[in-house]
């Protein structure tokens, strides 16, 4: 795709740093839904899986087999803590490659088995860790992805509240891709990125602005297909409402999944990745 | 608190405006031993000290050079350029960035692609570029290894890629990290064609090329003492506290830990890309690679050295922008 007229019109228009900030303080919320949270109101039945079979199991990811609106459908999701002491088990939502290989480990199944598959992103990124390097953290980004390109089952990805980094994108390569109203997907986390271009932790509100990471300014790149609306002030005000809301939009998107047949769907799940990107030629 | 801790996978390039000799002068002396050499004499020794073996940095182009056949690199995809979507500004907005990095590297971004022949074995190649932004990868890097994969299809060519590479771009926002996906797909049309993949990595290959198509190499190599990270030493010591071991993240570490199949010293690196890319092709007897005879590493370095220099000479214009 070549330099995409409609979304710079768009991301022109749009207001000054209070809006992607805000977006930031929402997606951060300590009160909003996490993964556990939605799949306790979406399932019927959750079993939740552990391990990778190698090394152990990371608690910042939740994988499992749910019984969702009349089928199995096989749930991955970051997860992070509320009170301190789960914060610190949950490792703040940081994955390390044990995560990723646990997701991967029911990726494999549900292609298998032909369950769909529904991720849920909710990271501050990828645990920088001595430890999680040396299993190999890098790899297990990169093969999780490539595993999700290629299965032969429905698979709908959803920001529920800070997408950042590849730390989120293991996890989010698939048919459809999601945002919550309130939630932000980047590149690097606003303070990240204040610390290395303004060499100013403090700028964060600045870097968040030029970052775009809000659910419109995504849709309007064509990262995203779809905004999910979230209840008035945000999910953490109302999570049934809000579990309902993400429900049907995961339910809807499925069912439209379904009627492709599954070559042809793996294949444009391909090529949406492929066309990301803006350049000139 | 998770909000404060930053997980980077992204650099800025170094600035511009050193003057050309004080560049030269840190440019060519080893930071290991102190040895200095003379511009023709790094050439010859493919930027390897002659004393202590550091891999110095090598350009893109001097990389192909090193790397193909005289004469059979055929660029592709040049004109690609980034169309800075998200507008972007920091201290400086991002078409200025680039301007300027154009205008010191002759490079239009941070990745060249083409096919060449290595050893009379015709290859798609994608190279990366640490001096355009730090390597980093944005909207062109990731269409410029699509398109090589592309081009290994269709010319039934394995491809192979040399990374060096901070991670994403960040001034194009999630854009940068929808690269690695991209990359992603384009080696699992690779996969699906039945085309075999070699990924060599150089200092630094870390952040979203670390985690995307330079982790997914058929054969996976390195070049000795390479960084090679998700997360860079600086941000491990500054989020975690933890102690960061002499050799964190280094070829000789991810080669014990089980994550690469070869560290290899530049020297030899060309005949064993080769070597690889006709085993993976079947190793058909009558169709050999053309191997640099008797690898004793004064030899070989010798060998190379006569084309090399004369042929980075030529490519010189080239480089200014003419
Ligand atoms: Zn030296």
């Amino acid at each position: 795709m070549t330099a995409p007229e409609r979304p710079r019109r768009f991301l022109r228009r749009r207001g000054g740093d209070g809006d992607a900030w805000h977006a930031v303080e929402l997606a951060r919320h300590q009160d909003r839904p996490y993964t556990l949270d939605y799949l306790a109101r979406f399932c019927d039945d959750f079993v939740e899986l552990h391990g990778d079979r190698a090394e152990g199991d990371d608690p910042a990811i939740v994988a499992g087999l749910g019984s969702f609106r009349g089928q199995t459908v096989a749930f991955v999701g970051h997860q992070k803590g509320r009170d301190l002491k789960q914060r610190a088990y949950r490792n703040f939502g940081m994955p390390r490659p044990e995560g990723y290989r646990k997701a991967m480990r029911v990726f494999e199944l549900a292609g298998r088995l032909g369950f769909p598959v529904v991720t849920l992103i909710d990271t501050p990124g990828a645990y920088p860790g001595v430890g999680a390097e040396q299993r190999g953290q890098s790899g297990a980004i990169a093969r999780s992805q490539l595993l999700l390109m290629g299965l032969n089952v429905p698979v709908v990805a959803c920001v529920i509240g800070e997408g950042s980094s590849g730390g989120a994108l293991a996890i989010g390569v698939a048919d459809r891709v999601l945002m919550q109203q309130h939630t932000i997907y980047t590149v690097i986390s606003p303070e990240g990125c204040a610390a290395i271009l303004w060499k100013d932790a403090g700028e964060a509100k600045r870097a968040a602005t030029a970052l775009r990471p809000t659910a419109p300014a995504c849709l309007a790149l064509g990262v995203i297909d779809q905004i999910v609306p979230e209840p008035g002030g945000g999910a953490h005000r109302d999570h049934a409402k809000a579990a309902d809301m993400l429900g049907d939009a995961i339910a809807a998107e499925l069912e439209f999944l379904d009627t492709l047949p599954p070559l042809e769907r793996r294949r444009l799940r391909r090529q949406k990745f492929e066309r990301m990107g803006a350049f000139l030629e | 608190m998770a909000k404060e801790i930053s997980v980077d996978i992204s650099r800025v390039g170094t600035e511009a405006g050193q003057s050309e000799t004080a560049a030269s002068r840190t440019r060519n002396t080893c930071p290991r031993c102190d040895s200095h050499y003379r511009e023709e004499e790094m050439v010859a020794n493919l930027r390897v000290c002659a004393h202590c073996g550091y891999h110095f940095p090598v350009t893109a182009r001097e990389r192909i050079v090193q790397l193909t056949d005289e004469g059979s690199w055929n660029e592709i995809a040049r004109e690609l350029h980034s169309a800075d979507a998200l507008e972007f500004v920091d201290t400086r907005p991002y078409p200025e960035r680039l301007q300027a990095a154009e205008q010191q590297t002759g490079l239009s971004d941070a990745m060249l692609v083409g096919s060449a022949d290595i050893g009379g074995l015709p290859v798609a190649l994608a190279v990366m570029d640490f001096t355009f932004l730090g390597g980093s990868m944005g909207s062109v890097v990731g269409e410029k290894v699509f398109r090589a994969a592309e081009l290994a299809i269709e010319r039934r060519m394995p491809l192979v890629t040399v990374s060096a590479s901070g991670g994403a771009r960040m001034q194009e926002g999630v854009l940068a990290l929808m690269q690695m996906a991209k990359t992603v797909a384009a080696v699992d049309e690779l996969r699906e064609a039945g085309r075999p993949y070699i990924s060599v990595l150089a200092h630094p290959t870390t952040g979203g090329v670390a985690a995307s198509f330079a982790a997914l190499g058929d054969v996976v190599i390195a070049e000795p003492g390479a960084l090679l990270s998700f997360s860079g030493p600086r941000v491990v010591r500054q989020t975690t506290r933890e102690d960061v071991p002499d050799d964190f993240g280094l070829a000789e570490s991810n080669f014990r830990h089980g994550h690469i199949d070869l560290i290899v010293p530049r020297p030899e690196l060309r005949d064993m890309v080769a070597r690889l890319a006709w085993l993976l092709a079947g190793g058909n007897p009558y169709r050999r690679p053309t191997l640099i005879p008797d690898l004793g590493a004064q030899r070989a370095m010798g060998r190379i050295l006569g084309g090399a220099r004369r042929r980075i000479t030529d490519m010189l214009p080239d480089r200014d922008g003419a």
